[in-house]
């Protein structure tokens, strides 16, 4: 079983639910992202997702958008990503990780060298921001043929149809994108998100992650009621910003407000099954 | 026309699929929140393309609102000069706003209206297309943001300001490098965050579906026309056609009432910038590779690991790092020819036309009349070479002057 799968199946037994960061590979400095990653890990994470910084973030608002070019600026590439994951994994064979990002470099790189690449630093599942599902298949499949997840958005407009054809190429879970918006907008309404996952929930037995506005506890541990993971990136990615030259203190900060989110969503009591 | 075409006839009317694709080329590579908003564009463009009514609007307002048809002028003396082929101009100068932009800011206009949308957002290089866009938005009282890289905004000052006394507001883009693509992702970052109420207009043949054969269909008037003018004026059609590639809208538009014409050669036009081997240019045809950006793939000017990387022409309507998609296709399968001519060889076609013909173009068809004093020479003076003027110049005037040391 892949590594998502199982920790998904874990959480469920333990009537917990997926905490998963983001945070954008090389920012604020290449050397500090394998630390952040194990912070991040003993802070209650249970799922990474990664960003390969792209030059053209084109669904990121500007705290990603200034990470990527952060990252950028100090040599980051989709190949030094892997080579983080490749570290990371020398010391953590168990959580989930997942690179989140855009096609060009993947395309640039080559699909079979990423499946490749990917496969041998460990990297367990693959969002690719501006593949829809319908030009997808060129990459889902050598993806899940190296037992790589292919994961997916869904997003507040997206169809029953869109959907259904979305859940059948996806593995891992489905990420569902909770508002208008790009990556850093306004807060977004539980009770919305609630009405929607539950449409999602009919028509896939795939986990659902909700991420886009999730910038604090209480957040985190509403939607963590309805959804079985939650994704929290720019709340994080600002602070790791502002706390480029403290090191010490930006990794201790970012795993604190990690801490926080894990604790308020473990209070607010056992998944409704 | 080259061999490997002739070989292989393609039926260009055929193009693109359902999904957009042209060959290889073209769909849509966009995040799942654009899809929906992707799919109700392309609804709503399939009910009207065809639609009497909407055509005849739209018709109606190219001729009396846009100034259609325009002429196609023979540059007598231009051509005696370069003594070859017989030169004419497809004056898209003459527009109202002065370029070819408004072809298509006018349709996609329309298209808004009838979704019902209030809000037109738009993203602009040169700033012709952000005029084009605050024009139409002015005519129908919608409000307008055009997305603009601040150092866009530097370079076409006269532009910002008449998009501002159309009522429109300019945004300033610092993220990346500062121009045209960046432009693009901001208004990309608007339409998903405002998507109900407002229409993106994209200024070229770029995008993901349906925007490169929308906006095609929209240009595609440029080549009617041509096509026609050179029927009834010469009762032949042209032996050659050259225009400059930006995004490539004037281009395609210009081209595809001629692709299925096999013996009509076609040349677009890159922005060599200070010269393809300096790196500081914008010839994405020319120098790029395949890739994918702003939601289709097509060329791409990127680095080995595929980040796209700063371009540089004269001309900020040509200094983007991608190109439309069918342009991509019509390069590979070898339908069209692509070249690249330096800033200083733009220039001097800027001086040639305003002196030998009384006419100053934009710094982006100077690119297309650069190519022209190399071409024409190489046929005969009965052959006859149809270059898209795809606007006027008077927006580069402070560029050219500074350019020459003169402060106006
Ligand atoms: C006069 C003129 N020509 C050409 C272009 C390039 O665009 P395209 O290649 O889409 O025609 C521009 C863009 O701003 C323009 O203003």
């Amino acid at each position: 079983m892949n590594r998502i799968a199982r920790c998904f199946a874990d959480l469920r037994r333990a009537g917990r639910k997926a905490l998963i960061p983001y945070i954008t590979a090389g920012d604020p400095r290449p050397a500090l992202t394998v630390p952040m990653l194990h912070a991040l890990v003993r802070a209650g994470a249970n799922i990474l997702e990664l960003g390969v910084p792209f030059s053209d973030p084109m669904a990121d608002g500007p705290v990603i958008q200034k990470a990527c070019e952060r990252a950028l600026a100090q040599g980051m590439s989709l190949r030094r990503v892997l080579e983080q994951v490749r570290e990371f994994r020398q010391t953590d064979a168990e959580t989930p990780v997942v690179l989140m990002g855009y096609l060009n470099p993947i395309e640039s790189m080559g699909y079979d060298t990423f499946v490749a690449g990917a496969r041998a630093a460990g990297v367990d599942g693959v969002l690719t921001v501006d593949l829809p599902p319908e030009e997808a298949a060129e990459l889902a499949e050598p993806l899940k043929a190296a037992g790589i997840a292919p994961i997916f958005l869904l997003a507040p407009t997206s169809s029953a149809e869109r959907i259904r054809h979305t859940a059948k190429l996806a593995q891992g879970y489905l990420y569902y994108v909770s508002l208008k918006g790009v990556t850093g907008s306004a807060a977004l309404n539980v009770a919305e998100v609630a009405d929607k996952l539950a449409g999602i929930r009919a028509l896939t037995d795939l986990p659902l992650g909700v991420g886009f506005g999730i910038k604090d506890p209480p957040t985190a541990a509403a939607v963590a009621q309805v959804a079985d993971a939650v994704v929290v990136g720019s709340a994080l990615v600002a602070r790791m910003g502002e706390l480029a030259d403290d090191p010490d203190q930006m990794l201790r900060e970012v795993a604190e407000r990690v801490g926080a989110m894990r604790e308020a969503m473990d209070r607010s009591g056992p998944a409704k099954d | 026309m080259t061999a490997k075409a002739l070989r292989n006839p393609v039926d260009f009317s055929q193009f693109p699929d359902r999904a957009g694709h042209f060959g290889r080329y073209g769909g849509r590579f966009v995040a799942e929140t654009l899809m929906e908003a992707l799919h109700d564009l392309d609804d709503a463009w399939r009910a009207y393309r065809n639609d009497p009514e909407f055509l005849a609007e739209l018709d109606a307002d190219l001729a009396r609102y846009v100034g259609r048809p325009t002429p196609l002028y023979h540059a007598e003396r231009w051509s005696r000069q370069l003594g070859g082929a017989q030169i004419h101009l497809k004056r898209e100068d003459l527009n109202h706003t002065g370029a070819h932009k408004i072809n298509n800011t006018v349709g996609q206009a329309l298209l808004a209206k009838r979704m019902g949308k209030t809000r037109l957002i738009a993203e602009t290089g040169a700033g012709q297309h952000g005029v084009a866009s605050a024009t139409v938005a002015a005519r129908l009282g919608m409000e307008c943001v055009v997305y603009m890289g601040s150092e866009d905004i530097q370079r076409q000052a006269l532009n910002v300001y008449r998009m501002r006394l159309l009522g429109a507001n300019v945004q300033p883009v610092t993220s990346g490098s500062r121009t045209l693509k960046d432009a693009l992702n901001e208004a990309l970052r608007d339409w998903v965050t405002n998507v109900d109420n407002t229409f993106y207009m994209i200024g070229t043949v770029a995008g993901p579906h349906p925007y490169p054969v929308m906006v095609r269909e929209f240009q595609a008037v440029i080549g009617r026309e041509a096509r026609e003018q050179m029927l009834s004026d010469y009762g032949r059609l042209p032996d050659a056609l050259v225009a400059c590639v930006g995004g490539g809208s004037n281009a395609i538009g210009l081209f595809h009432s001629f692709l299925n014409d096999s013996e009509v050669a076609i040349y677009g036009v890159e922005a060599a910038g200070s010269g393809i081997e300096t790196g500081r240019h914008a010839a994405t045809l020319c120098a790029g590779r395949p890739g994918v950006l702003h939601g289709n793939r097509t060329y791409l000017l990127n680095d080995a690991n595929g980040q796209i990387i700063e371009t540089h022409s004269v001309s900020a309507g040509l200094d983007y790092p991608g190109v439309g998609p069918e342009h991509a296709w019509l390069k590979d399968i070898g339908r069209a020819r692509y070249v690249a001519v330096t800033d200083d060889e733009a220039l001097r076609g800027f001086h040639d036309l305003t002196r030998i013909e009384g006419i100053i173009p934009a710094l982006e068809s100077s690119h297309a009349l650069a190519y022209v004093t190399q071409l024409a020479p190489t046929m005969r003076p009965d052959q006859h070479i149809v270059v898209n003027l795809s606007g006027r110049g008077d927006k580069d005037i402070y560029t050219v002057a500074k350019l020459e040391g003169i402060q106006l």
